[in-house]
């Protein structure tokens, strides 16, 4: 192993070279180091590296622990005390954290090592990364193409071989949207599986932290360490945690998995269509039973959504006041010119609509009609699921309807926008558990571009969909496929 | 009954603190219009057998014992203050 092969490596790799003691911890973060830089100016993954603080923890790793010595790259919204965490935005410009969040304090106990933040779109509203106010990420696999997002960042890096697995967070399907732009695999888990202690809120009710990653078996192994109540988060579930990638294995046999008609829409990529049989077939072909199932209030999910999480977002983004952390406007005259000045300097154009819709779906006389109406449909999404669980073990999708789009593609209408995870939202809404994994590439304009493979399980049932991710992803070659920009910088 | 025209952007901008351009206003008056028309079709599910709930799993009044622990010194929680002093954050005055 020379050190231009190892940024390609996952966890699980990297894992068993350093207990080996073939490479050391240093020497992979220097390897990641030298990678970024040759890489990063073109794919905008990074916000801010802290490689000095990560080489002294590498130097006192113990590669023993269940992520001993293993750098992570962390969205740029999960508090890493020290480091900056802008969420993107110029509101929070020169913030450092003065916390760690408690998927940090539990990465670092089990002796991993997070040593760089990555770009979003602003608070996590969005889905190409384009909502960044701080720069742009570019799709590995085709530089004029989004990464999804909004853990956009987190995903290009994980493709681009600049790093060896990442955090990100999804309120709508922004690990999972992104995870198929980008060609990784990306886990949400169950509403309240894991802490959300210092993850800056964005939808309180939807949030949660999860990895992106390169294999089925990495994504496990991180959720291990990340995972269980924490009695700094009210909602995190007090339940038992099982090994996630104890019981990973290759048949399918007696799993009953759930085709729902309503994701196989017009609309979707014929290409993207394709994939998703193929995958069928091939899952199929490795013992699982296939049901037709149906979620009725499928159509609802998008425009649901988009009123909890904006009435959510609404409330959660007004501590950003400029009294107590971040931009504060100049020469303010009384408290209300403080406010509304710095919050207009301070928010970008989709943070702000959001605000607003969500203020409005919040305010008197309009309560009913939208907030309280938005919960009831919520609650026959979830019932749907409840009745399809009844009959299969998992649900198959697409993740996206579409590969990659292109940058400024979607920009001009936030509807076209807020489509593009008309797949993954209902996930969020119902609290189930999903991942996303590659399942093939459509051809567009003479470059591959990855496609993304969803399944969708029942709560706290993670343990099963690690089990079907891995046994499909090790059936096929797609999860070995590396980015164009990570093959030519490695052969350079 | 609500509908999307009844929108004034200007006016909720004001009551969320934020203060946008006139240029703001007019385009996130259609662009949040187009929103709420999309969002009219949550009228036509049936939802007269759904219970409202907030949260998807069941979670109940969480409690703990009401003991200290250790948390941000002044020195810390006032580390990204715009403005401060003698471990207060400033402000402008609110009352005259």
């Amino acid at each position: 192993m020379t050190e231009k092969d190892l940024p390609a490596l996952g966890i699980a790799d990297l894992q068993l070279l350093l207990r080996r003691k073939e490479v050391s911890a240093r020497e992979a973060i220097n390897a990641l180091q030298k990678r970024i830089e040759a890489v990063d100016g073109e794919i905008g993954a990074y916000l801010s590296l802290d490689i000095e603080a990560a080489i002294k923890e590498a130097d006192k790793a113990n590669v023993e622990l269940p992520l001993g010595g293993v750098p992570l790259a962390i969205k740029d919204i999960i508090s890493v005390i020290g480091q900056p965490c802008t969420c993107g935005s110029k509101i929070l410009q020169g913030y450092r954290a003065t916390y760690d969040a408690t998927v940090i304090r539990k990465l670092r106990a089990a002796g991993a090592i997070p040593f760089g933040k990555t770009n979003l779109d602003e608070f996590a509203m969005g889905s190409s990364t384009e909502n960044s106010s701080v720069k742009l990420t570019r799709n590995p696999w085709d530089l004029s193409r989004v990464p999804g997002g909004s853990s956009g960042g987190s995903a290009a890096a994980v493709a681009a071989d600049i790093a060896f697995g990442a955090l990100g967070s999804d309120t709508g399907g922004s690990i999972r949207q992104p995870a198929a732009l980008s060609g990784v695999v990306g886990f949400k888990p169950t509403y309240g599986r894991v802490s959300r202690f210092g993850l800056v809120a964005f939808a309180s009710s939807l949030d949660q932290i999860g990895p992106l990653t390169k294999t089925v078996r990495d994504a496990a192994l991180i959720m291990n360490a990340i995972a269980g109540h924490d009695p700094q988060d009210s909602t995190s579930l007090n339940e038992p945690l099982p090994d996630y990638a104890a019981t990973l294995g290759n048949d399918l046999r007696g799993v009953r998995l759930g085709l729902p008609k309503e994701y196989m829409i017009e609309g979707i990529d014929p290409q993207v269509k394709a994939a998703i049989n193929a995958a069928v077939k091939q899952m199929n072909s490795l013992g699982a039973e296939i049901i037709d199932i149906s979620l009725p209030h499928t159509d609802h999910a998008v425009a649901v959504y988009y009123i909890l999480a904006t009435a959510e977002a609404s409330a959660n983004l007004a501590r950003f006041d400029g009294v107590r952390y971040g931009h504060r406007a100049e020469n303010p005259r009384g408290m209300l010119d403080l406010y509304g000045r710095t919050r207009a300097e301070g928010f970008g154009p989709e943070v702000k609509r959001r605000i607003i819709l969500g203020t409005y779906a919040l305010s008197s006389g309009y309560y009913d009609a939208y907030y309280l109406r938005a919960q009831n449909v919520c609650e026959l999404i979830r019932q749907d699921f409840a009745k399809a669980f009844e009959k299969v073990d998992a649900l198959i999708s697409p993740t996206s309807p579409v590969p990659a789009f292109k940058l400024g593609e979607r920009t001009a209408d936030p509807l076209q926008m807020y489509l593009a995870d008309i797949f993954t939202i209902a996930a969020n809404l119902a609290g189930i558990c999903g991942i996303s994994l590659p399942c093939g590439f459509a051809e567009v304009e003479g470059h591959r571009l990855p496609i993304g493979l969803q399944l969708l399980g029942k709560p706290l049932d993670e343990t099963r969909i690690f089990q079907i991710a891995h046994a499909y992803e090790q059936s096929t070659e797609w999860h070995n496929a590396r980015a164009p920009i990570a093959i030519a910088r490695r052969d350079a | 009954m609500a509908g999307p025209a009844d929108l004034d952007v200007a006016y909720v901008a004001r009551l969320a603190r934020i203060n946008l351009s006139e240029e703001e206003t007019n385009a996130f008056q259609q662009q949040l219009g187009n929103v709420l028309n999309y969002v009219e079709k949550l009228r036509q599910a049936d939802v007269s057998h759904a219970e409202t709930t907030a949260h998807a799993l069941p979670i109940f009044n969480v409690f703990r014992e009401d003991e200290a622990r250790d948390w941000f010194t002044a020195e810390q929680a006032l580390s990204n203050a715009p403005r401060k002093s003698k471990d207060l954050f400033i402000v402008p005055k609110v009352v005259e």
